[in-house]
């Protein structure tokens, strides 16, 4: 434990020490801030929902950018000889980098809290728990995104192939739900179970379930344990 | 103490390391010698826990390096080759995060700081950034991180190579300094890099040992030869004819006529001396000695012929 939080904010530092962490928040400002605007008075509704909405296309792009360098920088720079040999476990190594990461997304979250403090101060019949339920789905994907670009960064000491391969598997679980329809009827349970929508909308309606939580912590521990695991293949090769 | 038993490492099809056995004790500075790609670093890496071996045992302090990875990090300070490091950090950021996950804090941390700020003569740097530093200081933040949690093991992957003759200076001077009490491995391809200060010398070449030992070892059991050179004025052909009935153990290489001088080459093996033979013939044959000198095989030549023929004299 004491490791983790060392090496977490070590990396979060690092994500300050350069303009990485400053573009990512003021890329999603803008972006969020524009595409909720956009609709916000058209609609003349006192929800979130066009923002929870928008905000899992946008990490589609933006997750990847901010985990691609986690581990492919290290071993691309050569550090990793040097964090491999100090006494520290995969594990924690891991877990550290992929919170910094996930601290970055919450961070960025934060920000379109001034959208929320404009309803609060313009609209009525707030449904407080929606909005809450709404953060609290986001989070939940950004940190699912989040392992999986750290899972794609330990792949390879490019950080334009890690990012390529993040891209391309979060979209994978963002369509599958969308693609349903063309998918064999004996499959759709299942593809339905391993998309991220299904889970998001059910915890963007107000209902926190035991499964949702599950999905997510299960998804997350599946690609930080495979990140460990390609971390430890790495020594034999 | 470090126990290497049978040490083997592919990568893929490449064969690193074939076989490689060796001890170091404590207090021992060890200089590992060997040609770019021979295996040097291989071998270190696999000390260090960054690799894991292909087959065979390493110990540090007898405890394996498979089951006990965590505690033997714990007890070994490294400087990688090419001395990686973080260039975005402080390099006070940079000692306090190694500090911190080697649990040395507070005043221990303070302590520990003084100390390797004045071994690496970091004073001046502490605030800059690893990438504002030159070459030669960017070495010694490297090895004040390695020493910092003050190891008993401390292994150095070309130290000095890079660094301008003062700086290899004041660096083998510091390893000196800490071989006294440590067990301290250093590699390198340079062999005057490392003779004048470790104790043992390993050369290895495609992967094995073949030779290991003190330089006097290593010397001594290297059967080379002696130069000789002579230089001498009023000679004729019948007299150097007859230097070899003299000296029957030499053999003439080389005969250079300049002017009325005659430059002789001469090779004898070691073991034998036959320069009062070769004197006494001078002064019979009426000859003017303006120089005699010899050149005994060096290290370095042991070294060259070692790992061009791959064979093992030693």
């Amino acid at each position: 434990m004491h490791n983790i939080k060392i090496l977490f904010l070590k990396e979060l530092k690092s994500y300050f020490n350069s303009p990485m962490a400053y573009i990512f928040l003021i890329l999603f400002a803008i972006f969020t801030g524009y595409f909720f605007t956009n609709t916000f008075f058209l609609i003349n509704q006192s929800d979130m929902r066009s923002l929870f909405g928008i905000v899992p296309l946008i990490y589609l792009f933006f997750i990847p950018a901010v985990t691609m360098s986690l581990i492919a920088k290290e071993n691309s720079s050569g550090t990793m000889e040097i964090i491999s040999t100090l006494p520290i476990k995969d594990s924690e190594f891991v877990i550290g980098k992929f919170l910094a990461a996930t601290t970055l997304i919450i961070i960025g979250l934060g920000f379109t809290l001034i959208h929320f403090f404009t309803l609060l101060a313009v609209g009525t019949n707030i449904d407080l728990g929606a909005v809450l339920c709404g953060y609290i789905g986001l989070i939940l994907v950004g940190a699912f995104y989040a392992s999986i670009g750290t899972f794609t960064s330990s792949l390879t000491d490019n950080q334009v192939v890690a990012f390529i391969i993040a891209i391309t598997i979060v979209l994978v679980f963002f369509l599958l739900d969308k693609l349903l329809f063309f998918m064999p009827s004996g499959l759709g349970g299942l593809l339905q179970f391993i998309s991220v929508d299904y889970h998001l909308s059910n915890i963007s309606r107000g209902v926190i379930d035991s499964r949702n939580l599950i999905y997510f912590g299960s998804m997350i521990a599946i690609f930080l344990l495979t990140t460990m695991r390609n971390l430890e293949m790495r020594k034999w090769r | 103490m470090i126990r290497i038993e049978n040490l083997v490492k592919h990568y893929g099809d490449v064969k690193a390391v074939r076989s490689i056995n060796f001890e170091v004790k404590d207090g021992e500075i060890l200089g590992f010698l060997g040609a770019n790609g021979a295996g040097k670093s291989t071998t270190l890496k696999v000390i260090t826990g960054y690799l894991s071996p292909t087959a065979g045992n390493v110990y540090v302090n007898d405890l394996n390096i498979l089951e006990h990875s965590l505690e033997i990090r714990k007890q070994i300070g490294y400087l990688a080759e090419l001395n990686p490091q973080y260039l975005d950090m402080r390099v006070f950021d940079l000692l306090e995060f190694t500090a911190q996950i080697r649990g040395i804090e507070g005043k221990k941390f303070r302590n520990a700081l003084t100390r390797v700020i004045e071994q690496c003569g970091l004073s001046g740097i502490l605030h800059k950034t690893v990438a504002e530093c030159s070459k030669g200081f960017r070495q010694r933040v490297g090895l004040a991180t390695a020493i910092l949690h003050d190891p008993q093991i401390l292994i150095m992957d070309e130290p000095v190579s890079g660094l301008d003759p003062n700086q290899i200076v004041e660096i083998r001077q510091l390893i000196k300094e800490l071989g006294k009490e440590k067990l301290v491995i250093i590699s390198s391809h340079i062999l005057q890099e490392i003779e004048a200060t470790v104790d043992r010398i390993i050369i290895i070449h495609e992967g094995e040992i073949i030779a290991n030992g003190t330089s006097q070892e290593l010397m001594a059991s290297f059967h080379g030869q002696t130069e000789l050179t002579l230089e001498i004025q009023g000679t004729t052909a019948e007299s150097i004819a007859a230097l070899k009935d003299a000296a029957p153990e030499i053999s003439i290489e080389k005969q250079v006529v300049e002017g009325d001088r005659t430059i002789l080459s001469l090779e004898y093996d070691k073991g034998v001396d036959p320069r009062i033979a070769i004197f006494n013939h001078a002064v019979k044959s009426k000859w003017t000695l303006l120089e005699m000198s010899t050149k005994k095989a060096q290290l370095e030549d042991i070294f060259h012929k070692l790992t061009i023929r791959g064979g093992s004299d030693a």
